[in-house]
């Protein structure tokens, strides 16, 4: 019987790896290279790479020398998110050894993209990204470029149509979470993954073990991305790549099945 | 030298990688030539079914792997749509297999307990011992990514098989044919086994 994943996310500005806070206020890491390492030997069920460096004018250019390098390390399944914008830099990034391709801004700017890299690579190969915020209203709009530039496109009419595209699965991050060690948007994650039948990955907020145990409870994701707490001791304490124990995990799937 | 099939496909790096780790040159080629001379052959490949089976035929390969493999019975192994492309069709389009096993690939139902692509780490049951399954146990955990799953005439081949909504041919061989719907490449140290298995064949 297949187990939920979890998923340590990494962020990189170039080579360096950071970590930020509702997507801003970056800190510094460490050496990615080295923080792969450690994860690998950790066994971990795969890895999220994102580089928060290229802006959507691509004034700097997707990093594939270093990507390469990454990849090299990476005995676990692999993706990346940060820039592409076409066919050939997806094309680019498989060639690394990358399994899976995250698409945000360019896939809400150019819907068409996502319908040519679900018909060459298959759905399996795309990740959508969705950036949201909650409006006082108790709305979610969605974000581009990194968070900055908010879009008119309903969210639910947006998954329900990358739905039919045919994407494998969607990573759904609430900004106002990220960074900040007070669980998840277990609602939001609850009502997409509800609705969708492909593969949800909840992003965005998670500070302890339980609150993994209770997105995987409460709502239908497949996955949990988990930032910071993989990487610091503690919320505001230095930094320590760790990842759960076998019988962390254990509690985790135990409670649930 | 192992030689790894290059279809334009991607994940060929990642193979390589571990090879390299495991102690085993490889090449990426997709030349006559080096495709002669090896001692092993990777088919691997992710995306859409058609898509591998025109670049299969663009790089006017068909022929060639079929004398490798069918006559002079060189070892190979398919990764995920590399297995999938030795059946004979896929639901997933029109074009025909390269039909060294009989079968064809169906996709999964739609379900919210299972979604579709299957994708992540899931068990193995080993069902026949045999070299590529040499030293390896039932629950070994491999790394799916798939939305579609070989269903062969034959099950005789069947080599392990996995649950997910339904059981399914996770690994078959058929002589110096085999076929791995997982990713060896991604599956830390289980992949390795398999990959050093497969490696060490006839040798």
């Amino acid at each position: 019987m297949i187990r939920k994943r979890i998923i340590p996310t990494l962020l990189l500005k170039k080579d360096l790896l950071v970590k930020t806070i509702n997507f801003k206020n970056d800190i510094y890491i460490g050496d990615p290279l080295n923080t792969i390492k450690i994860f690998n030997d950790l066994e971990v069920d795969e890895l999220i790479i994102l580089d928060i460096s290229i802006d959507y004018k691509k004034k700097i250019e997707i990093n594939y020398d270093y990507l390469r390098l990454i990849a090299s390390e990476c005995f676990m399944p692999l993706s990346y998110g940060g820039g592409i914008s076409n066919i050939v830099d997806a094309e680019r990034i498989f060639r690394l050894g990358f399994e899976k391709i995250i698409i945000n801004s360019h896939g809400l700017l150019n819907k068409n993209l996502i319908n040519e890299l679900v018909k060459k690579f298959g759905s399996q190969a795309i990740i959508i990204s969705i950036d949201v915020k909650k409006t006082i209203f108790g709305k979610y709009k969605i974000y581009i470029h990194g968070g900055q530039k908010k879009i008119n496109i309903p969210l639910f009419d947006w998954i329900k149509e990358i739905e039919n595209i045919g994407v494998g699965e969607v990573f759904i991050t609430n900004i106002d979470k990220e960074g900040t060690w007070s669980g998840f948007d277990f609602e939001l994650i609850k009502q997409i993954s509800d609705i969708l039948s492909v593969p949800i990955i909840a992003h965005g907020g998670c500070g302890s073990i339980d609150d993994i145990k209770k997105v995987f409870d409460y709502s239908n994701a497949s996955a949990a991305a988990v930032g910071s707490m993989f990487v610091f001791q503690k919320k505001e304490m230095g930094v320590l790549i760790n990842f759960l124990t076998t019988n962390e995990v254990e509690r985790i799937f135990r409670i649930i099945s | 030298m192992i030689v790894i099939i290059d279809l334009d496909l991607g994940n060929l790096y990642s193979i390589q990688n571990m090879l390299k780790k495991i102690g085993f040159g490889s090449i990426i080629s997709n030349k006559l030539e080096d495709i002669n001379n090896a001692s092993k052959l990777i088919l691997p490949g992710i995306g859409a079914f058609d898509t591998g089976m025109k670049n299969l035929k663009k790089y006017n390969l068909i022929n060639i792997l079929e004398n490798q493999v069918i006559r002079k019975k060189k070892p190979i192994l398919g990764i995920c749509l590399g297995m999938q492309m030795m059946l004979e069709r896929s639901e997933e389009g029109i074009e025909p297999g390269l039909g060294w096993i009989k079968g064809e690939v169906i996709k999964f139902k739609k379900d919210k307990t299972f979604r579709v692509p299957h994708m992540g780490w899931n068990t193995v049951k080993i069902k026949e011992k045999v070299t590529l399954t040499n030293k390896m146990k039932n629950g070994f955990k491999f790394y799916f990514v798939h939305s579609y799953f070989p269903k062969l005439k034959q099950n005789n081949y069947e080599v392990m098989k996995t649950f997910y909504g339904c059981e399914f041919t996770s690994c078959f061989q058929k002589k110096n044919i085999s076929g791995v719907q997982f990713h060896p490449e991604k599956s830390h140290k289980y992949g390795i086994k398999l990959l050093t298995n497969f490696a060490q064949l006839n040798d």
